[in-house]
């Protein structure tokens, strides 16, 4: 078998056992990463949110955030591992085009 | 790791993007001189590794999360500069689609992630091998040891960024603007938490796919260093 081959299928195990990066944390009752908190863990933690933070932290609306379906909020564990593992193809997907693309632009021909 | 959009002030954000255009121009064009069409396909599985490696959150009981970045194996299998190129796109796509990490701290992300990360590994990984031989038991610790150094590094770069911002920014009555944990808060506990944890993901992940190649695919290992031959002709 080539070993392209089998980076892929690694890399098909590592979408497939994705959700553990959500399940595991949930588990464990872990939060955010450190300086990743949203605005209510914010104010929470030091009694009240940062202008410029409050200001900038919405300058971006990603379609899948936190690798997650919007509208999907309020749905179980489940549903999430399943966003969770369709966010990893999807970004997959994309980051495999643009590689390809950026990297066919710059290799020489033929070699 | 991935410092979102509010956490970086304006003169930060600006900084690091400006840092990084110089070297994303020099990635482009030493990738360009030594990339051969064949490796091509091992520049997205690269991009497409870090992508996903990024997603397994491992928690701290009762604390925080973190992962590994994957960017030290990509870097001993690609090069560095190559690696920064992978490591970019995965950053951007986590950025734009997904959220995870700010947009205007790309700049500073990158930094961190796609250019400190590889290249502190790689270096790392050739000092420790030394000349040992490619399929040689010193060539996994090295990995290791690169992969471990190489996030903690990274990390203390995040923290020390972070850290700045109370001082660079803060209202008149002295409250932050952005990151309100200053560099006494911000750099120990990223690099504590990178220290005890998950800088030991990053180095077994490493450690253990370069196990595997030796194994599987020895020549892979040896890509690098036909690289390095052709620059020097």
């Amino acid at each position: 078998m080539k070993i392209t081959t089998k980076f892929l299928i690694g890399l098909a195990i590592l979408i497939v056992l994705s959700p553990l990066g959500l399940l595991l944390p949930e588990h464990f009752m872990a939060g955010s990463a450190w300086g990743e908190w949203g605005m209510d863990e914010m104010q929470k933690l030091v009694g009240y949110i940062p202008q410029g933070l409050e200001r900038l932290s919405n300058i971006w609306s990603a379609p899948f955030p936190d690798y997650a379906f919007k509208g999907w909020e309020e749905k179980g564990l489940l549903h999430f591992s399943f966003a969770y593992i369709m966010s990893a193809i999807i970004g997959i997907a994309i980051v495999v085009i643009l590689a390809l693309l950026i990297g066919r632009m710059l290799s020489r021909k033929g070699e | 790791m991935h410092i979102p959009d509010g956490y970086l002030g304006p003169a930060t954000c600006g900084v690091f993007y400006a840092v990084m255009l110089p070297i994303w121009t020099a990635a482009s064009k030493i990738v360009k001189k030594t990339l051969k069409a064949r490796q091509v396909p091992m520049l997205a599985i690269g991009a497409a590794f870090s992508f996903v490696i990024m997603m397994f959150n491992v928690p701290i009981p009762g604390g925080s999360t973190g992962h590994a970045v994957g960017g030290v194996l990509v870097a001993i299998l690609l090069g560095p500069w190559a690696a920064c190129i992978s490591i970019t796109v995965a950053l951007v796509v986590q950025a734009l689609l997904f959220g995870d990490g700010g947009i205007t701290a790309i700049g500073a992300n990158c930094f961190n992630m796609a250019f400190v990360l590889p290249f502190v590994g790689y270096y790392v990984y050739r000092a420790v091998s030394c000349k040992a031989s490619e399929d040689s038991g010193r060539k996994i610790f090295a990995a290791g040891v690169a992969g471990y150094i190489g996030i903690n590094v990274a990390a203390f770069l995040a923290g020390f960024e972070f850290g700045l911002q109370p001082l660079l920014h803060h209202t008149a009555s002295g409250q932050a603007l952005y990151c309100p944990y200053g560099l006494n808060a911000a750099v120990p506990a990223m690099v504590g938490e990178h220290i005890l944890i998950f800088g030991w993901v990053e180095a077994i992940v490493t450690a253990l796919v370069v196990k595997y190649l030796q194994k599987h695919s020895p020549d892979l290992l040896l890509m690098r260093q036909i690289n390095q031959d052709d620059l020097s002709h």
